[in-house]
């Protein structure tokens, strides 16, 4: 692999991170993260279509029209979300009636047509899929970020394991739909908290002062 | 006819397309900034949701019974279509809020309201009117939602908040109260 494509592969998963940084792709961030094993499910599923459209994306780019490209994109995502969608219905019947109508709503997940109309429709086909891969890394690195907190707190469980002792009461309201908006609201604080901080913590003369914004920033972290 | 009214309440109230959904994000975070935009967005989604609701139960009824693996494919074509000529009638009719929506317009497309409410109407196999009441009822919630959400918004805007906080992440938060408060509409259906 040459050293640009591993570039385009590391970008997305964390500086560029589609979900984070760009916010791109909530919906199923959000719907379907309240167990580890859905997100698993659904980063596979979209990690799936991400990297297979955009490899056909970067195949044919050259030959769609400009007017057009976005229905073409459109259903070329649209074929693979169909295979994806069989395929799981075939393999796992119980994980595809958790995810229920948001296997289908890949399809207008924002981060797979970002790709293609930002990247994969302008650069060689390795490159492409090394961008797609990685953001398809990414998206699935913050699904299980999401998906741990709130399994753990709202279910005590994770993968299905109980990990907090029984006493635990848990909070029931993070697996439910306000726990997700609580969960990525307060990820996305402390990544902002920690960017603000940091160029305070360079500027300041004293080393020992430097060195307690570190640790405070850390323990927050 | 009750059962239209009750389709109607719960998409609008118990099950919200955006805070109980997570239904057209994009749309909700982009440009819930003014209550005026926000209510026109709505009644945009809304009159979109609305077709696409019609388009889908023709779609079924006549040519998806045959083949149903094709349904992803056929309702996103069908959402683009609609979308394209909404767009070109908003165009010609208002200017000016052909501006303001801006990007948000075509990604109508892309919003998961319009592709959900298809799929979700297909799966519980709604009739035609049950679907249009589906579809009024949601687009009457996510309407809801963006301004509530653009109230709180614009009252942000002149509160002292501290500097990290300003941004996306605290429009979560405000979400997720919402969200919290949503919730309390489950009851209406244990009652009844």
């Amino acid at each position: 692999m040459s050293a640009t494509a591993r570039d385009d592969l590391i970008r997305g998963v964390w500086r560029e991170n589609p979900v984070l940084v760009t916010t791109l792709g909530l919906c199923p961030t959000l719907a379907v993260t309240n167990t580890v094993a859905n997100c698993v499910a659904m980063g596979l599923a979209t990690f799936f279509v991400l990297v297979a459209s955009c490899y056909l994306v970067a195949l044919v780019a050259k030959w769609i029209p400009g007017e057009i490209r976005i229905t073409a994109f459109v259903l070329i995502i649209a074929t693979f979300v169909t295979v994806a969608d069989m395929a799981i219905e075939a393999l796992a019947p119980d994980v595809h009636k958790a995810l229920g109508a948001f296997i289908a709503l890949i399809v207008v997940n924002c981060i797979i047509l970002g790709r293609q109309e930002a990247f994969a429709s302008k650069n060689p086909v390795l490159n492409s899929v090394a961008d797609a891969a990685g953001a398809g890394i990414g998206f699935m690195v913050t699904m299980l970020m999401m998906g741990t907190v709130r399994e753990v707190i709202g279910n005590g469980t994770l993968l299905g394991h109980r990990v907090l002792p029984a006493s635990y009461e848990p909070w029931v309201v993070m697996m439910l739909p306000p726990g997700g908006f609580l969960t990525l609201g307060t990820i996305l604080l402390l990544i902002k908290w920690k960017k603000v901080r940091k160029p305070a913590v360079a500027d300041a003369p004293a080393p020992a002062a430097a060195a307690s914004g570190a640790v405070s920033g850390g323990s927050a972290a | 006819m009750s059962g239209l009214v009750w389709i109607f309440v719960s998409a609008m109230f118990v099950s919200n397309f955006t805070l109980a959904m997570f239904l057209g994000l994009c749309a909700f975070l982009g440009v819930s900034g003014k209550i005026a935009t926000a209510l026109r967005m709505g009644a945009a989604d809304t009159f979109v949701l609305v077709l696409t609701s019609l388009a889908v139960w023709f779609l079924n009824k006549f040519v998806l019974a045959e083949a149903p693996y094709l349904r992803v494919i056929a309702f996103i074509v069908v959402i683009a279509g609609l979308v394209q000529i909404v767009e070109m009638i908003i165009k010609k009719a208002s200017p000016t809020l052909f501006r303001e929506l801006g990007i948000y317009l075509p990604l109508i497309t892309t919003n998961c309201a319009v592709l959900g409410l298809a799929m979700i109407q297909t799966n519980k196999g709604y009739t035609l009117g049950e679907g249009v009441a589906f579809a009024l009822g949601g687009g009457a919630g996510l309407t809801l939602a963006l301004v509530l959400m653009a109230s709180i918004r614009e009252e942000v805007e002149l509160a002292d908040v501290p500097e990290f906080a300003r941004g996306v992440g605290l429009v979560f938060i405000i979400a997720g109260s919402l969200s919290l408060a949503f919730m309390g509409f489950a009851g209406l259906f244990s009652a009844a």
